[in-house]
């Protein structure tokens, strides 16, 4: 029972960073039907940023602050540089566009910063907390939970504020929402802005578990993109349900059955998924009109 | 503009030209191994583009097909005693019968959830490759041995260059003659719309899946010769990212366009090598220009330069 607590604890964790930038994937592409596969590039800016400004000096709090600010600067560039003049293209290009831009990031922090690992100090030390027999890092906690307050300062965002509310009717109806007033050019800047700061806190939690370098946002461009379809594409709720559902696939899959296999296992659960629910978990079915 | 511009033997003819007068102007045998990595790689997006373009399917796993052509011909003559002729049919073959068995569910998928399922497959190819190391070297790769007919054996960049690009002008045949046969007119109704396709009576699920194939075979094809080409062999060939180079190659030269397919193998194979001598800017630069060129030519450069240019000679 031991051995499944550990491997349960380690998937939610992991999970719960897919989840974070599946989340990210969702917002954007609700705001604007824009995939963006920049993505991952926030989680690695969160990461790298906090080292790098730690390493100056500064407490890691601040650290913290200042890298999420920047990684919410460069999700705005992104969209009023890349995205806003493409406007109007295909489904296709914009994905390229955003391709793209997550060659010009990677680039850019090999530049910056440098192409070794970095690791930060785990936030409250590194002795291990005993769990029905599984040891788990204190670490994975302040994932957990700061995963859980994000989803929950969104939710209260989107439910409970006008701003948040201007966020919805933009998904639900783009030039309706326009009709009502709705300045939907600032709510789609919005969604990059935050999308870019859920990804760096993601970044930030992960890195002194899993450590970070300049090129970890392909991998988590491509999982987060993953869990998001897997739950069904649009929809939150799908998105922190396919992330943590890829998460524990992976632990599982990797200590139960193969650990060289373990991606196998989570891209072949989509595959049957998608033949099952063509629509993914949660995803609404889309008529197509002639 | 005349109506033989944009004709395709018009078309067929100036490549074939271009790749015969392009040695004339290369000074030394480095600039025979760039080109034959445009010819080889412009063969690959055209038959990804027959999928995207002609069909309107995405593929976001097509480096998995190009990855089975490229170790059938390093497995086949290693491990089994195949000439590497042989092992390339076998490659295809293999290609297609796969595309044809998962292209029947994956297919009925669309947008978005099409491209996840199709990057799942191409993970789950590279994760095999990289795995099985017993065949495959693992990791690290593996050499290829040298293709061999009767007697002859091809090596040297100027070699694989012509033959590159020979199979390059039979590929691009191949494709714009594709466009005008039934299989590319249902291909297009059903790219513009699927229901309206099914109304008209064509079979959709039938005629996706041919283009699913077609566009493995030819993925398949392009992984053998650079295997051939190259010696070598390791993962990277069938991993996510060529798989996205593909899909971008496409894009950039412009979708539903075979010169434009060309064009973008061409763009993004040489970029990288002229962008080197800023060295540490290399990736900065390119990922620049692919941003700045999809947002000014969000068609693609081919649909966009030739619609410049029927301006300029109407006027």
């Amino acid at each position: 029972m031991a051995e499944f607590f550990q491997f349960l604890m380690s998937g939610l964790t992991v999970g719960a960073v897919y989840a974070l930038v599946a989340l990210g994937f969702t917002l954007v592409y609700n705001a604007s039907d824009v995939v963006n596969f920049a993505q991952g590039e926030f989680v690695m800016l969160g990461g790298m940023v906090t080292v790098f400004v730690a390493a100056a000096g500064v407490p890691l709090p601040l650290a913290a602050l200042i890298a999420v600010v920047a990684a919410v600067a460069v999700g705005l560039l992104l969209y009023w540089l890349a995205i806003e003049p493409a406007r109007g293209a295909s489904a296709v290009t914009l994905i390229i566009i955003t391709i793209g831009a997550s060659i010009l990031l990677r680039g850019a922090a090999q530049i910056l910063f440098d192409k070794q690992f970095h690791k930060l100090p785990s936030f409250s030390g590194d002795t291990p907390v005993n769990l029905f027999g599984a040891a788990v890092q204190p670490q994975s906690f302040w994932v957990l939970g700061g995963t859980a307050v994000i989803v929950l300062l969104l939710y209260a965002f989107l439910e409970r504020t006008v701003l948040g509310k201007a966020v919805l009717a933009t998904a639900a109806n783009r030039l309706a929402a326009r009709l009502v007033g709705i300045n939907t050019a600032t709510v789609m800047a919005l969604a990059f802005g935050g999308s870019a700061a859920i990804g760096a806190i993601a970044g930030i939690l992960i890195t002194p578990i899993t450590l970070t370098s300049y090129d970890v946002g392909t991998l988590l461009a491509l999982k987060g993109f993953a869990a998001a379809m897997l739950g069904g594409m649009g929809n939150p709720l799908g998105a922190m349900a396919g992330g943590l559902l890829l998460g524990l696939l992976e632990a599982f899959g990797a200590g139960y059955i193969s650990s060289t296999y373990k991606d196998a296992f989570a891209f072949i659960v989509i595959l049957v998924v998608l033949f099952a629910m063509p629509q993914g978990l949660f995803g609404r079915r889309v008529v197509e009109r002639v | 503009m005349p109506a033989w511009f944009g004709h395709r033997s018009v078309t067929l003819i100036v490549l074939a030209a271009i790749v015969v007068v392009l040695p004339l102007l290369f000074p030394s045998s480095y600039y025979f191994r760039v080109a034959s990595l445009v010819w080889v790689s412009a063969f690959a997006a055209i038959g990804l583009n027959i999928l995207m373009g002609q069909a309107g399917q995405v593929s976001l796993g097509h480096a998995g097909f190009f990855g089975i052509g490229a170790y059938a011909v390093a497995i086949g003559p290693a491990h089994l005693g195949l000439p590497s002729w042989g092992a390339l049919l076998i490659g295809a073959v293999i290609s297609a019968a796969s595309a044809w068995l998962v292209g029947r569910p994956i297919l009925r998928l669309k947008g978005h959830y099409l491209a996840i399922a199709t990057l799942g497959l191409g993970v789950l190819v590279a994760l095999v490759i990289t795995t099985e190391s017993r065949w495959t070297g693992g990791p690290d790769g593996m050499s290829v041995a040298k293709l061999s007919l009767f007697g002859w054996r091809a090596s040297g960049s100027s070699t694989w260059y012509w033959i590159s690009g020979g199979v390059l002008v039979v590929g691009t045949w191949i494709a714009l003659n594709l466009g005008e046969t039934p299989t590319g007119r249902a291909l297009r109704a059903l790219h513009d719309s699927e229901v309206a396709a099914r109304v008209a009576g064509i079979d959709v699920a039938r005629f996706k899946l041919q283009a699913f194939v077609i566009a493995a075979v030819y993925a398949s094809l392009a992984g053998s010769m650079l295997a051939m080409m190259n010696g070598f062999i390791n993962p990277d060939q069938a991993g996510f990212l060529h798989s996205v180079e593909l899909v971008t190659m496409v894009v950039l030269g412009g979708l539903g366009s075979v010169v434009g397919s060309i064009v973008g193998a061409a763009v993004l194979i040489t970029l990288p090598q002229v962008l080197t001598v800023f060295q540490e800017y290399e990736h900065v630069l390119l990922g620049l220009i692919i941003i700045v060129s999809m947002i000014f030519m969000r068609d693609g450069i081919v649909p966009t330069a030739s619609r410049w240019l029927a301006r300029r000679v109407r006027v």
